[in-house]
């Protein structure tokens, strides 16, 4: 448990990615299974102990410290369990030796209700307060260390020489401490079976085309769909949903889970039937509608007819046992064309194949877009395999020009690790109204990214210059300075104070020489709403 | 605004200049320049000269010398072992014992002579670290976590923000005392202290201004800077250092990472918890009064253990970078 307790403490410190992976790789090489396997999975969220709550925390405090004591400690730490871990008393005596990170697992699995607060009492009496930091945090399940799970495997990745995309794809098969994961990565032996269980693959991705131009009789075209890139698998009567990032969303669209019962695993767009996105035809809503089905914990029925959801396939990965990954995409493509008439046709279509001659009519095609409010094209070479990640030349998304508008500096904010001392996080507005009758300023977007060092050095040197007031890490400027932001497209949004929010902002140009007042107004930016 | 004693009509580390002021010691917070007449240890005093030039009225009074005050008052200076200079005040009047801490602390420190438990009525402590939570573990322990911190990145500096009197100094002393005997690096705030201290008998080893030298000059080496300049732009001139903060602050996980800290060393000049309920268990005294610091907690103390105690609102003291 030091190990474990020192690795936290390291992850806390550590600012950087590259550290933070070296120092998680350091740490499953060196560790001894099971424990390597059980910090493995505190880091990715796999571990639950509902008997321990953080009120049990607080009560074990009480019992051993004064209250009025232990609130005034709470109070300035902000953290019941980083408080517990400082406060905790030495137990008197000779106190048995720290537990390894595999007994703590066993101890707390153990536990009930009724016996979980003195085994936890034991544990915490044969640690250091490192080492109760760490104990307390693995058994209330939250590390909130800034590790996310990929994160974790990238590491164990990097220990073992083996690649992400294999682990991603053994990881959810496995259950803690996760020892075939250990036994194929670090010994050598088979890789875990993976083709009887609803599995999430790592989805192919594509690059931005940029200038390319390439020949349509090695490229085949489809719309790029603005929902939310899914991959559905069924085995043994079981379907699940995830997401770009292998999250399972299943329960969040409950009509979908049953609508497919052929074992397989699909890759599409889920998004909300409506008009917006390519009219009638197009038949999808815009993806501010299908937000309304997010992040929710329970789903009503008027929410699921109000925003049915539905799901336009691209490609097929397994179908009933067989793994078309290797195989083209054009093969593929008839094998999904000919699955899609036993699929539900309220809850599957596919994403039509676009036909131009040549790359100018799909250019002239592209153009149109915009004013059928689609986000772009999509370019997959013909005989591409499916591949996990971005492998050049393969997939494209040729996303259709962004729309510009002139905003002003508002509020500034230090990034963070690298860019921890420069002000590289940025808040802009609109004028509410005319600036020279006095209207004011409203925030209507935030971006941290699209600029070169050299840009970045510049903007925090006139950040320093132009403060008229700071919060924090956060500083306001004195709203002297244009921004040229690029962004997708824009939304009617409630939750803003503008009325408005965008979709990717980022920072086209500095307009360094534009004065404030000429900068856009909030009506331009509305007039670009096509919800 | 410091603590006024009536019978003498002088003051105790007076946040406003007055007439006559006895300082406990030199930190900025304690003692300020402009009074009339300052009292003071002979090192405190050239601290506070070198500070705030004020050469006027300086009174040296040295530890365990006895001076008398209007009134029929007499106050002894005795090593507090805070910062080099530090001293606690005794006051006695009509048979009364008053102890003034100032700030205090009861580890060992290379820099200054350690803090002597006097016998008295009643107690001034400071309370800085007056939480349960706070526990400095020994010096020597975060000594070596600094030094491993260094030698596993060769190719970068370690950046320790440091409280320009004292922290600094001591955090130097204590490297050397580990054994440490490379040149340090200092940032320009903090070479002129250095150097008093040294002027005053401290010795520090060899010590080396960061300005001026090429960032690869800095590879591999210890330096030190004041809190304010680690995420400081000026920080960017030496190679991908390691910020590291040496205070007692730096025990609570939060506060380190608020500051961007990579490499938090728990050191402080100050008393944690212990110190301070021992401290006052062993001068045992009739009444505890608790000045700057959090009061709440001691008050609770001295209250669970059947000791009178009140806290003193002194206005003008602020938590030190400590
Ligand atoms: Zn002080
Ligand atoms: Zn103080």
């Amino acid at each position: 448990m030091e190990r474990f307790a020192a690795l936290i403490d390291a992850l806390v410190y550590t600012p950087s990615r590259n550290a933070k992976l070296a120092l998680l790789a350091a740490y499953l090489q060196s560790t001894p299974d099971p424990d390597r396997g059980w910090a493995l999975a505190a880091l990715t969220d796999g571990l639950d102990f509902p008997a321990i709550k953080a009120s049990t925390i607080r009560k074990l405090l009480m019992d051993r410290v004064d209250p009025v004591l232990f609130q005034l400690s709470r109070d300035y730490v902000g953290d019941t369990a980083e408080t517990a871990s400082l406060l905790w008393p030495d137990p008197p005596g000779v106190t048995a030796p720290p537990p390894t990170v595999s007994n703590v697992v066993a101890d707390l699995s153990g536990g009930n209700r009724a016996t979980a607060p003195r085994v936890l009492a034991d544990l915490l009496d044969r640690l250091d307060s490192s080492g109760r930091y760490a104990l307390l945090k693995l058994a209330t399940g939250a590390m909130r260390i800034g590790i996310s799970s990929r994160l974790a495997k990238t590491a164990f990745a990097q220990a073992f020489g083996v690649s992400v995309d294999d682990v991603e794809e053994y990881w959810h098969g496995l259950t803690p401490p996760y020892l075939p994961l250990f036994d194929w990565a670090a010994r050598g032996a088979a890789p875990p079976r993976t083709d009887d269980l609803p599995l999430f693959r790592p989805f192919m991705l594509a690059h931005p085309l940029e200038d390319l131009q390439v020949d349509l009789a090695d490229y085949a075209a489809e719309w790029k769909w603005d929902g939310i890139r899914v991959q559905l698998v069924h085995v043994s009567g079981e379907t699940r949903i995830y997401s770009r990032s292998g999250d399972d969303i299943t329960a969040t669209f409950p009509e979908l889970a049953p609508a497919l019962t052929v074992p397989a695993a699909l890759d599409g767009e889920l998004l909300v039937r409506g008009t917006h996105q390519g009219g009638e035809q197009g038949g999808a809503a815009s993806f501010n509608a299908l937000q309304q089905r997010l992040g929710r914990k329970t789903v009503s029925k008027a929410m699921m007819a109000d925003f049915p959801a539905f799901v336009r396939l691209y490609d097929v990965l397994v179908l009933e046992g067989e793994d078309h990954r290797p195989r083209a995409w054009t093969d593929r493509r008839q094998v999904l064309e000919a699955l899609l008439p036993r699929l539900d046709p309220e809850r599957f279509d596919i994403s039509a194949v676009i036909e131009a001659r040549d790359f100018a009519e799909l250019t002239a095609i592209r153009d149109r877009a915009r004013d059928d409010a689609i986000e772009g094209v999509m370019l997959k070479r013909r005989d591409s395999p499916y591949v996990t990640g971005r492998k050049t030349g393969f997939w494209y998304k040729w996303k259709r020009d962004p729309l510009l508008i002139d905003c002003v500096l508002m509020y500034a904010q230090r990034g963070s690790g690298k860019r921890s001392s420069f002000y590289s996080d940025f808040t802009f507005g609109c004028w509410a109204g005319d600036p020279d009758s006095g209207a004011d300023l409203l925030p209507v977007g935030k971006a941290y990214f699209g600029f070169t060092d050299e840009e970045l050095k510049w903007l925090d040197r006139h950040i320093r210059q132009h403060t008229v007031n700071r919060f924090g890490p956060v500083r306001e400027t004195d709203r002297s300075l244009v921004f040229e932001v690029a962004f997708d497209s824009v939304h009617a949004s409630k939750r803003h104070k503008s009325g408005v929010a965008m979709r990717f902002p980022r920072i086209n140009r500095i307009r360094a020489d534009k004065p404030a007042h000429e900068a856009d107004r909030l009506e331009s930016l509305r007039a670009l709403i096509r919800d | 605004m410091g603590i006024r004693i009536l019978p003498a009509n002088c003051w105790i580390d007076p946040a406003r200049p007055v007439d006559k002021a006895l300082v406990t010691h030199g930190h900025a917070d304690h003692a300020r320049g402009g009074h009339g007449q300052t009292i003071a240890t002979p090192q405190t005093l050239a601290i506070m000269q070198l500070r705030y030039q004020t050469e006027a009225g300086a009174t040296p009074v040295a530890y365990g010398e006895t001076i008398r005050l209007p009134g029929g008052v007499t106050a002894t200076y005795q090593p507090a072992g805070h910062v080099l200079g530090s001293a606690q005040i005794l006051l006695e009047h009509a048979g009364e014992r008053v102890v003034i801490t100032g700030d205090y602390k009861r580890r060992s420190d290379p820099t200054c002579p350690p803090f002597v438990p006097i016998p008295c009525d009643i107690f001034i402590t400071e309370a800085t670290f007056g939480l349960p939570i706070f526990h400095h573990p020994p010096i020597a322990e975060e000594m070596t976590k600094l030094l491993a911190a260094r030698a596993a990145s060769p190719d970068r500096c370690v950046l320790i923000g440091a409280y320009a009197l004292g922290k600094a100094q001591r955090v130097i002393a204590e490297l050397r005392l580990a054994g440490y005997a490379e040149p340090i690096y200092l940032h320009g705030a903090l070479e002129k202290m250095c150097r008093l201290y040294e002027e005053l008998g401290v010795g520090l080893g060899e010590l080396r201004p960061i300005a001026g030298l090429p960032k690869a000059a800095l590879q591999g080496q210890i330096a030190l800077c004041p809190p304010s300049a680690l995420n400081d732009r000026w920080s960017r001139r030496l190679p991908d250092p390691i910020t590291a903060m040496a205070s007692g602050w730096m025990r609570v996980r939060q506060r380190a990472r608020q500051k961007n800290v990579e490499l938090p060393l728990i050191i402080s000049d100050h008393a944690d918890w212990g110190e301070l309920t021992r401290t006052i268990t062993e001068v045992n005294p009739a009444e505890t009064w608790i000045t700057h610091g959090r009061e709440d907690a001691l008050l609770r103390w001295c209250e669970l253990n059947q000791r009178k105690a009140r806290a003193l609102a002194l206005i003008g003291y602020e938590d030190e970078d400590d």
